[in-house]
């Protein structure tokens, strides 16, 4: 690998390394469903998720019913009601949310924006997404099974997920979801695999990593957590699929469930949740740096302006990813783990915040003497920063393991983790769905509808998750179908639930007009051009819009410049792309 | 400029929420004050900084909107800003965190004074034992669990013979006396859970969890099952009563032990118990 530092102006030769040889699809089949090409693959599985969320979306809408309308609706049972929590947890979190950031963006923008023809092993890349879509299906036919999906909690703690006071626990339920876990881990790993290995051989000439847009650094280094945690998840659910099937014991005590003697013994409960969260907690992150790294470049882009501190960025990036493995037990504070872990995991878990809150500064100081361009892509940027910083420093209570002790599996959870995982990094998704939109399909996204998306979407979200905070407080539990008559609480909180509910079915209206927009806008949107926002990465360079099998034509890009050389002073334009060899600018951020 | 107006009424908006919202945590009834205590210099820290954050993102979005002719300023880094605000970060989460563990270092550490209360979890309802006269709880194994035994009792250990037996009834507790709560389940997790007592932890079958209080004010007071543990989780209700000494020993005359109840002939109560 050639080391090119500043381009002092002239122009660096081609590469004297031959191109790569790209697999030509001949038939309409293996140009459009087996297909090798990155981006189909990436249209691949962001509809599948998106397909898939939208069923997690409705879910919502049933779970949400009964909360503020308890008694009102018969047919959600406390079965059904806890089929709905589980299904809709876990979709959202591994089958959209990580499905959509790392198969989905990560498929489409690594290539192009590291200026490669596409991804290193393409037909494992193809493969990955098949299996990701068998996964979906397996875990679609657990709604139809006899006795229907798994009511375990998207946790899936032992001993109740597979015993028979849980939906699904002695059925074929939780057998399917292990199944379709073990399979979406399989098609990651390949898939993870594909990603990591381009950005690190696949990049063009010129393009270093610390050249590198802050979408990949985001993406790359949640893939490499990936492939690191999910390993623990994996071997969590065969464990658990042995105790099931063959009756072994990892996790299963001696235990007397319903007035018998189960025939298990000497297994702990404990160890499954040390194996899940030590999966979760990066998962979490994993779901959360691609969002930090789209979000640095919606900012940049629309502010015409250059991220602040880009060097600061990518290290908290890359030392967020290191950190969120020493913090898994957070997740259970009162587990009755020693106590005294308590001490080392809250220490570490507000350590992390350290360098999560730079990012934030570094954001809003991108903002700071910027030239703000108050498009969609920014406006959800915006909402982004807003609801993050919200839902993390609600981290901070819950982190603080003995103010833990009471806020656990209460409510105020339940909106942590929805504001900072299922609100704020939504956002992100919409908004580069708007930005990059126009470079897949060719059209822009219509602004009239966006904005009225845009709008009821982030203040709706606000007001269902920033009140449900005070409903923990107060002491109401999570994973409850009813509150019943219960002492403690007063009536205002069940009409704060009903308001909650009604906030919930108006934003999902919001994303049924989303949906509309997105299919409208490929025939009828605005012709957008090649680089509409005028952006510097290398994306918005394709000599074709949408990019054609290949991306680049004759001759992959040369790099000579950073990725956010916006605004440089004395250039002709307000911005620089990195393949521009042109006047003198920043080659890369500063030593 | 609507999206600047709209973050400052989010920051004020939020920050009014939080004062005039009448959803606040329930009156305390155990020592655990301190918990509260930790909970509002929290509010106070992140409350401070999302306010910062909002209002200045806000004055930004209005100061700096695309203006004809108006480029962006060049800044790529700014090494000593970027310093302090590490630093002042760095102060923040500390000042959070050394209270929490001093409080944390006190939750895990049980008074040499406490009695030790044991609950028992199972789907879907609490059974509680005491340790009766000799002051100490019996062996227990979940295989010995059967229709005259539900709490598993081993009857081969001499000292659970007078342990009292309180089967999926009201516990009761005596006001200002630490206890440990020895927290066991037959089946599946649970967690028991008194809001008022602000402390809960687990219980995992196959090991014996704990955490302690000191209740601090006679009422009342629900059980809720704080650990999802089946369709029965909702409902898996009970209560802890708060007693004046007089009425706890005259609660605790009543109750009967496992000797009792495994001989059905014998009928008489429990003697004076000596604390």
């Amino acid at each position: 690998m050639v080391d090119v530092t500043s381009s002092g102006g002239e122009a660096i030769p081609p590469a004297e390394v031959a191109d790569v040889e790209l697999y030509h699809p001949q038939s309409w089949l293996t140009k459009y469903v087996f297909s090798q090409d990155a981006k189909i693959i990436a249209i691949q599985y962001s509809s599948t998720a998106l397909a898939i969320g939208l069923v997690a979306l409705v879910l919502s809408w049933l779970m949400r019913l009964q909360l503020g309308f308890p008694g009102t609706f018969d047919f959600i049972t406390p079965e059904a009601y806890y089929q709905f929590v589980t299904m809709h947890g876990m979709i959202m979190v591994v089958y959209l949310l990580t499905a959509l950031f790392l198969g989905g963006f990560g498929n489409y923008l690594i290539p192009l924006m590291v200026g490669a023809r596409d991804m290193v092993f393409p037909y494992a890349n193809m493969l990955s997404y098949w299996i990701y879509l068998l996964a979906v299906l397996v875990l679609v036919v657990s709604f139809f099974a006899p006795g229907g999906p798994t009511g375990a909690g998207w946790t899936l703690y032992p001993p109740q997920a597979i015993l028979g006071g849980t939906p699904g626990g002695q059925s074929a339920g939780i057998i399917l979801m292990l199944v379709s876990l073990i399979l979406f881990i399989i098609g990651f790993t390949m898939g993870g695999l594909n990603y990591v290995v381009t950005v690190l051989q696949g990049r063009a000439r010129g393009m270093t990593l610390m050249r590198m847009p802050l979408t990949v650094w985001g993406i790359f280094t949640a893939t490499v957590m990936a492939l690191f945690a999910f390993p623990a998840l994996f071997v969590a659910s065969v464990m658990m699929l042995f105790d099931r099937l063959l009756g072994t014991s990892f996790f299963m005590p001696a235990l007397v469930e319903m007035g018998e003697q189960l025939s298990y013994g000497g297994g702990s409960p404990i160890l499954f949740q040390h194996l899940f969260w030590f999966f979760g907690h990066p998962e979490v992150y994993i779901v959360a740096l691609p969002a930090f790294g789209i979000v640095s470049d919606l900012i940049s882009t629309h502010a015409r302006k250059n991220i602040f501190g880009y060097r600061m960025m990518v290290w908290a990036i890359v030392i967020i990813g290191a950190l969120s493995f020493v913090v898994w037990a957070h997740h259970m504070y009162v587990s009755g783990m020693n106590p005294y872990f308590g001490f080392f995991f809250a220490t570490t878990t507000l350590i992390i915040a350290v360098p999560t809150a730079l990012k934030v500064y570094n954001w809003v100081l991108t903002l700071w003497r910027g030239d703000i361009h108050l498009t969609l892509p920014m406006l959800f940027a915006l909402a982004f920063i807003v609801t993050f910083v919200n839902g993390g420093l609600t981290g901070l209570f819950l982190g603080n393991v003995v103010v833990d002790v009471p806020l656990s599996d209460t409510m105020f959870v339940v909106a942590h983790f929805h504001m900072v995982m299922g609100v704020a990094p939504i956002l992100v998704i919409f908004g580069a769905i708007y930005h990059w939109y126009p470079k897949v399909t060719g059209r822009m996204l219509n602004e009239a509808l966006g904005q009225f998306h845009f709008w009821v979407t982030f203040l709706g979200a606000y007001l269902i998750f920033f009140p449900m905070l005070y409903v923990g407080l107060v002491g109401v539990p999570r994973r409850y179908p009813e509150l019943g008559e219960t002492a403690f609480i007063p009536d205002s909180v069940h009409t704060l639930n009903a308001f909650i509910s009604v906030m919930a079915f108006i934003v999902g209206f919001a994303q049924i007009v989303f949906l509309f927009n997105l299919i409208w806008s490929i025939r009828n949107g605005r012709d957008a051009g090649g680089n509409p926002w005028r952006a510097t990465t290398l994306e918005w360079q394709t000599p074709e819009t949408p990019p054609p099998h290949g991306n680049w034509g004759k001759q992959v890009p040369v790099v000579y410049r950073w990725a956010y050389d916006y605004s440089v002073p004395n250039a002709k334009q307000d911005f620089l792309p990195q393949n521009d060899p042109g006047p003198r600018g920043l080659a890369e951020a500063p030593r | 400029m609507a999206i600047a107006l709209v973050l400052v009424l989010v920051a004020v908006g939020s920050v009014l929420f939080h004062l005039l919202s009448p959803w606040w945590w329930t009156p305390i009834a155990s020592n655990w004050g301190y918990i509260d205590t930790t909970i509002i210099v929290t509010f106070w820290i992140t409350g401070f900084v999302f306010v910062a954050v909002v209002l200045f993102m806000a004055y930004c979005v209005f100061r700096f909107r695309h203006k004809e002719g108006v480029k962006a300023a060049y800044e790529p880094e700014n090494k000593k800003l970027e310093t302090w605000l590490t630093a002042a970060t760095a102060l923040g989460v500390a000042a959070m965190l050394a209270p929490g563990l001093v409080v944390w270092g006190q939750f895990v550490t049980v008074p040499d004074d406490a009695t030790e209360v044991e609950v028992v979890g199972q789907q879907w309802q609490w059974s509680f034992r005491l340790p009766g006269e000799d002051g100490r709880l019996g062996r227990s194994d979940n295989r010995k669990i059967g229709p005259d035994n539900p709490l598993g009792i081993d009857p081969a250990d001499p000292t659970g013979q007078d342990d009292v037996v309180i089967e999926a009834t009201d516990l009761h507790l005596p006001i200002g006396k630490p206890v440990k709560m020895l927290l066991r389940s037959i089946d599946v997790l649970h967690d028991f859970y008194v809001p008022e007592f602000r402390a809960k932890m687990d219980m995992v079958p196959g090991s014996v969890t704990y955490f302690w209080f000191t209740p601090t004010r006679t009422g009342s007071f629900d059980i809720l099952c704080a650990e999802l543990c089946g369709i029965g989780h909702g409902f898996m209700r009970g209560i802890t009563v708060v007693d004046t000494q007089e009425d706890y020993v005259a609660w605790l005359q009543e109750q009967s032990t496992f000797a009792q109840l495994s001989t059905p002939e014998q009928v008489s109560s429990v003697g004076e118990v000596n604390r």
